[in-house]
């Protein structure tokens, strides 16, 4: 079989505390190919954002391992680790400044200046054209997050790491950027990780589900398997 | 008024601190009332302050008695003790003590060196001391005000510091903007002292020069010398602080920290 984009093996985490260490979720394990996007299921509080920031390494799994490609990622700088698995997070926490400056700050970071074009394109793509000269805080929330999705797709990352994009933004945003999350994934076979509470929202996006509930992964399997979609 | 009831300096003294005292803490009372927290605080300071500068005063007229260089080890417990202060300001911050030593070694503790071995401060008790200790206590206050600050923009903008870290930013580069303001906020004290100076305010060691006989022209000028270095051992720290600082917040994997 080929070697999974990604794949985590029994991941743990706990929190240490003064009374002892707290699990926060444990025993997680999947692989995912190449353009597979996974949804991650389960009520708030069960862990389901404590494994999206593992899977970004912004914080760090007790036990298990992840691997990249097949690469373990202890041995990928963190920084490089990053670019390669961008995140979209639940609000889009833009830096103040405009679009275009939002849009270039990954590349910035690798030493790689965007051009207008460019900048231009990865706007297009997420229906803000004409955008990238606007101040971040004249924007409304579904816009904001949409040049948040810009910027992450701006450091060309192998895997798309998703928190719940959505559920910050009222129904009339949530349905655009849920369409265009869902046909940007598509058109460039990004493998994704989708954390929703959403279920329908999973039966349309996702290829395979992960439910987690209480910090336990308690079911992996396909859309039709768990969903009946 | 004071002067017709007590009359060895001594006496005028303690009767002038016991009024002022009893000043402070009327308004501290008032304050307290007011649900001002720094209200319950006053009277311990005070009375911790007055206890603390008599025995300095006391310690100071022993070691004037000795060699030049008794001022050292002094000025060493002070900066180790402001350190320490320093460190109460800001509890959650892993590692504040050392990191303030530092900062403070390499900012009052560099001007101090400098300005003494450049003759601006002269090697005697009688200057190191005084001296010495309003750059080491001014420099606490800006080292607190930079940390306080720095923490404070650290934990209201925790999504933006994740997110560039998410997009491949490293750590100093994550916190840079947060790192600015704090710089610029601390120093603000110190850079108005200057520009107010002589126009707002007349400084309590040009005014203690004038009264021991100095030349006011000398003493404005040896004012304006103090604060200056206030400004640069302040401005030192916290440059020091700008690359220790993202050090003790961040994890050696470049994860923020769960501070406090």
């Amino acid at each position: 079989m080929n070697i999974p984009v990604l794949e985590a093996v029994h991941l743990s985490r706990a929190l240490n505390t003064p009374s002892g260490p707290k699990p926060l979720l444990g025993g997680v394990s999947f692989r995912l190919g190449k353009a597979q996007v996974m949804a991650v299921l389960g009520p708030s509080g069960a862990g389901k954002s404590t494994l999206l920031r593992m899977l970004n390494r912004l914080d760090e799994p007790s036990d298990g391992k992840l691997l990249l490609n097949g690469e373990d990622y202890r041995n990928i700088e963190p920084g490089n680790l990053r670019r390669r698995v961008g995140m979209v997070m639940q609000r889009p926490y833009l830096f103040p400044g405009t679009a275009a400056m939002n849009v270039g700050y990954g590349p910035a970071q690798n030493g790689v200046i965007l051009s207008a074009a460019q900048t231009g394109d990865l706007l297009d793509q997420v229906g803000m054209s004409g955008y990238a000269d606007r101040d971040v805080s004249t924007l409304s929330g579904g816009e904001a997050q949409r040049v948040s999705i810009a910027r992450a797709l701006a450091n060309e990352p192998e895997v798309l790491l998703l928190d719940e994009p959505t559920s910050a933004l009222d129904d009339d945003a949530k349905q655009g950027i849920e369409g265009l999350l869902a046909a940007l994934v598509r058109e460039r076979h990004a493998t994704c990780v989708w954390v929703t509470h959403d279920v329908s929202q999973a039966g349309r996006v996702a290829d395979l589900v992960l439910k987690i509930e209480a910090g336990k992964a308690i079911a992996l399997g396909t859309t039709e398997e768990l969903l009946g979609a | 008024m004071l002067k017709l009831l007590f009359h060895t300096q001594l006496s005028l003294g303690l009767a002038q601190a016991a009024t002022v005292a009893a000043t402070a803490l009327i308004v501290a009372w008032f304050s307290a009332r007011r649900g001002a927290k720094i209200g319950r605080e006053i009277p311990f300071a005070l009375l911790r302050g007055l206890v603390q500068i008599l025995l300095v005063g006391a310690l100071l007229a022993l070691l004037m008695r000795g060699p030049w260089w008794t001022s050292i080890p002094l000025l060493i417990i002070m900066i180790f003790t402001a350190a320490s202060m320093v460190r109460r300001r800001v509890p959650e911050l892993p590692g504040a003590y050392s990191l303030s030593l530092w900062c403070m070694c390499a900012g009052a503790g560099g001007v101090i060196l400098f300005m003494t071995v450049m003759g601006i401060i002269e090697p005697k008790i009688a200057m190191l001391i005084p001296v010495g200790s309003m750059v080491i206590a001014q420099n606490m206050n800006i080292q607190s005000l930079f940390l306080n600050r720095f923490l404070g923009e650290v934990g209201s903008h925790r999504g933006e510091i994740e997110s560039a870290l998410a997009l491949g930013a490293t750590p100093d580069n994550a916190v840079a903007p947060y790192l600015r303001a704090s710089f610029h906020a601390s120093l603000i004290p110190a850079a108005d002292n200057l520009r107010s100076l002589g126009i707002v305010w007349i400084p309590g060691i040009m005014t203690g020069m004038m009264l021991s006989g100095s030349s006011p022209v000398y003493a404005a000028l040896y004012q304006f010398v103090v604060l200056g270095m206030i400004f640069t051992a302040g401005g030192l720290s916290c440059l020091t602080a700008t690359y220790l600082a993202p050090r003790r917040i961040f994890t050696g994997q470049q994860q923020l920290r769960l501070l406090g």
